[in-house]
């Protein structure tokens, strides 16, 4: 029935979907369906049809396949070490964590029954009774204690080692009850456990080949870089789920063939979907395009702390250089968000709105360079397939700026070793950021003064104290107030230009159902197998 | 006749040993040029000082070079490939599997490509000039032409996304049946036929017409041998050393020249498992890829010279 809808595409029912499932106004939808050159007869049926979708209830049965976009030889089952989008996908599976962030970027509670503190420094977590791993083992304290610790020891490899650090004191209370005293008061650690590589395994386990986990599936075989396969948990904690009943996964790395596998049936879902194929899968019948709008960004870094971004005319003019309409509407044809240069996502509860983005305004800019002396000099601008469109975004940047007569010298660097070789290193670079759950988590890993990834050198006592009061209170308007104003300082003054948000797009058939999106990543936060099910 | 041929294999054997020695020595200078090292690979972004040294001292990266070779060939001197740094699993376990897939692919791709390559290149000499001849070897070069990761895609396109005859994957492991393994390995099959077959053709179809031309053939052809038995029985022989080797060598790319076959299809095989290893700065898995590719490619170019050597009585003494 959208055949006859101009300007209207599958992702944009998706936009509208997950739209009312944030619970947007009747008024704000009006607007989308305006936008989209809707009609009023028309978005009456787009409506219905959303609606449908979400009041349908889960049947069960069913052989599950996903395709994830990247998997190698080091796929791992240790959630300590994952890091390719299909270890996500494997180990939010298999095992669980205390918190789980929800659609809504809500705290539920997981393994933990209840979460609770006096001054955000000293956190009691009661844990749910009769939980069992898949070997058969009941969950108990000791197992969490040793799941938090481990992350602690180098020699693990933990990707969270920073994060964890913050925990100097973990201990059992009694069999179900842990006691975690933070090395200073931090309000957000219900949200800081919802992180995947916080899921519990049992205390002891070294050889994580098995998979043992209290997760909605138990492991059959594991073949890393090859595939995973799995069979329903029928003794999961939570009732009815998951619906499927087995779940098979594999990496395909490449876009197209993974969107071909989609079409010609082989596989049920297709994560992260490029733009250049996004027409290649509207075009099939039977699948449908989940689009979420996410918090990882591509963002061109200016050193504060050399030239030429110590001139803060230079940094102003180039946020005024950024073309962030052709950006989203070209570079990423149309799946993104306009961003307004500061880390924290719309998804977020903590997003301040009143924060808005720079226009484009070349003129604006040739007076701000001008003002620094450096318009007519040669820049060089290191970019790179690394850092995801960044390369494109370069060059929309290189070609606004000879308009204005400065001139952008692009240098594009290998894929190869850039995170270690040029992010954070060269003067004028280009970096990309995965989503993270909370604010202070983005503002104390890159802005901060002793933010390890600070990637323009922002520095400001000032805002320092801010983001520690934040962390610290547990004062919810308080807390909003804070971030609001952080997020205002970090557009203004900060050397990082942020243009958009990319949308995370992920394909599956129209079959399958309750397929809903996360603010932790595509695929559900890459929890999708515990909650999807088939249409029957 | 036969010590002959058993002195050239050993003598190739040692050779090899040898050649094998300095792939390792280059293969691991290469590695150790790349920018990063595991531990950074593997922690990625969230590579902090503190925890590359923790994650390099449990794999014993901060040990010299040197040592860390010497640590791989003393291990691969008692048998043991070592242990992944990626994944810590063993070597021989990651690379079993998939090195039976890519042996299978590669067996069922020779099994059709060599047949048909050499009659089309046989048939093509003898009707030199002919339409034949002309459609074929046009055919040839233009399928060449064609780079293969549009071969492959094309026929994704064709047969898994429109047609629906065949699925867009090829997992190499779930075979069952026979039906199953032609389902599974019809495309890839079709794509590495295109690319191998060409060279094959074309040197078979020069080495035949070489032979036809000369005299002997032509007394055959006088003495009223028949066309069939002038070309397999009198030409046939001596043209066969240029064939072996052409051969070999077109089939020694079906170790680690199909990567991009294997990527389209998302076949799980060796040269995908080096390019991701490589990726990763794994180097134990790097060698043994590394050792696989040399020692299938080595094998089969002495496998030509043996035949070459056997079906020439002169080179026989």
């Amino acid at each position: 029935m959208t055949k006859d809808i101009t300007n209207w595409t599958a992702s944009d029912d998706c936009m509208v979907e997950s739209a009312m499932r944030r619970g947007a106004s009747r008024r704000e939808l009006l607007r989308m369906f305006m936008a989209g050159g809707v009609a009023f007869a028309a978005a009456g049926t787009v409506l219905g049809r959303a609606g449908a979708a979400l009041a349908a209830t889960p049947v069960r049965g069913g052989h599950l396949i996903g395709a994830s976009a990247a998997g190698s030889t080091a796929d791992t089952l240790d959630p300590a070490k994952a890091s390719a989008q299909i270890d996500y996908v494997r180990i939010s599976s298999l095992y669980n964590r205390l918190t789980f962030l929800n659609g809504k970027g809500q705290i539920d509670m997981e393994l933990a029954d209840s979460i609770e503190t006096k001054d955000a420094k000293t956190w009691t977590i009661k844990l749910k009774k009769d939980v069992t791993f898949h070997d058969g083992k009941t969950l108990d304290a000791e197992d969490v204690v040793f799941s938090l610790q481990r992350h602690l020891d180098e020699s693990v490899g933990s990707k969270v080692n920073a994060m964890a650090k913050q925990m100097t004191g973990i201990k059992a209370l009694d069999a179900s009850t842990v006691e975690i005293t933070l090395a200073a008061a931090n309000a957000d650690l219900p949200t800081i456990l919802a992180l995947h590589h916080f899921m519990i395994v049992a205390r002891g386990t070294t050889d994580f080949s098995k998979g043992n986990g209290t997760g909605a599936f138990v492991l059959e075989s594991f073949e890393p870089g090859v595939k995973s396969l799995m069979k329903r948990n029928d003794n999961y904690f939570k009732p009815n789920a998951p619906y499927v009943d087995s779940f098979e996964c594999f990496a395909i790395p490449d876009v197209t063939a993974r969107v071909n596998a989609l079409i010609s049936g082989d596989v049920h879902v297709a994560a992260s979907i490029k733009p250049q194929a996004l027409r290649l899968v509207e075009a099939a019948g039977g699948i449908d395009v989940v689009r979420n709008i996410s918090g990882n960004y591509t963002n061109l870094n200016m050193r504060l702390d050399m030239a030429p971004g110590d001139k803060a005319a230079f940094v102003e003019g180039m946020k005024y250089l950024l073309n962030r309409e052709l950006i989203q509407k070209s570079v990423v044809r149309g799946l993104a968000e306009i961003a307004n240069d500061q880390p924290v996502s719309p998804s977020d509860r903590y997003y301040n709105p009143e924060v808005k983005p720079r226009e484009f305004d070349p003129e604006r800019a040739k007076a701000l360079f001008e003002k620094a002396g450096l318009l007519g000099q040669s820049i060089p601008v290191v970019a790179s397939d690394a850092a995801d469109y960044s390369v494109e975004m370069a060059t929309v940047l290189q070609q606004a700026g000879s308009a204005i007569g400065m001139k952008l010298d692009i240098q594009r660097m290998p894929a190869d070793g850039y995170w270690s070789k040029y992010w954070l290193v060269a003067p004028v670079h280009f970096g990309n950021i995965n989503p993270r759950p909370t604010p202070d988590i983005l503002f104390s890993l890159l802005y901060t003064s002793d933010a390890p990834w600070n990637e323009s050198k922002f520095s400001d006592p000032k805002f320092d104290a801010m983001v520690a009061e934040a962390r610290g209170t547990l004062d919810e308007a308080r807390r909003k107030e804070i971030y609001g104003e952080c997020q205002q300082i970090v557009s203004d003054r900060a050397g990082t230009a942020i243009p958009v948000w990319l949308s995370n797009v992920d394909a599956k058939t129209s079959k399958l159902q309750g397929f809903e999106t996360n603010p932790l990543g595509g695929q559900m936060g890459y929890t999708m197998a515990e909650h999807v099910w088939f249409q029957a | 006749m036969n010590s002959q041929v058993l002195r050239l294999v050993m003598g190739r054997l040692g050779v090899a040993a040898v050649t094998l020695l300095i792939v390792s020595l280059v293969v691991f200078g290469a590695t150790q040029m790349l920018p990063g090292d595991v531990a950074e690979i593997l922690l990625g972004q969230a590579a902090t000082p503190e925890a590359v040294a923790g994650l390099r001292q449990a794999m014993h990266l901060d040990q010299p070079a040197l040592w860390q070779y010497g640590h791989w060939l003393w291990g691969l001197a008692q048998g043991d490939l070592g242990t992944s740094y990626a994944n810590n699993m063993p070597v021989a376990q990651l690379i079993g599997g998939r090195l039976v897939n890519t042996l299978r692919l590669a067996a069922v791709t020779a099994a059709i490509a060599v047949p048909l390559a050499l009659t089309l290149g046989i048939t093509c000499a003898m009707y030199r000039g002919s339409l034949y001849d002309r459609v074929v070897s046009a055919g040839v070069i233009g399928v060449i032409s064609v780079p293969e990761f549009m071969i492959a895609t094309l026929a994704v396109l064709i047969f898994a996304v429109w047609l629906k005859w065949l699925p867009a994957l090829s997992l190499g492991n779930d075979i069952s049946s026979i039906g199953q393994m032609l389902r599974a390995f019809a495309m890839p099959v079709i794509t590495l036929l295109c690319v191998i077959c060409a060279q094959m053709i074309r040197m078979t179809r020069a080495a035949m017409i070489s032979v036809l031309d000369s005299p002997y053939v032509e007394m055959a052809l006088l003495k009223g041998a028949s066309r069939p038995r002038m070309v397999l029985h009198h030409a046939l022989p001596n043209a066969v050393g240029p064939i072996v080797n052409a051969v070999a060598l077109s089939l020694s790319y079906l170790f680690g020249g199909v990567i991009i076959v294997e990527t389209v299809f998302n076949y799980p095989g060796v040269a995908r498992l080096m390019v991701d290893s490589v990726a990763t700065r794994d180097l134990p898995l790097i060698q043994a890829c590394a050792m696989i590719f040399c020692i299938g490619y080595l094998s089969l170019i002495t496998f030509a010279d043996v035949i070459a050597i056997l079906s020439n009585p002169r080179l026989r003494k």
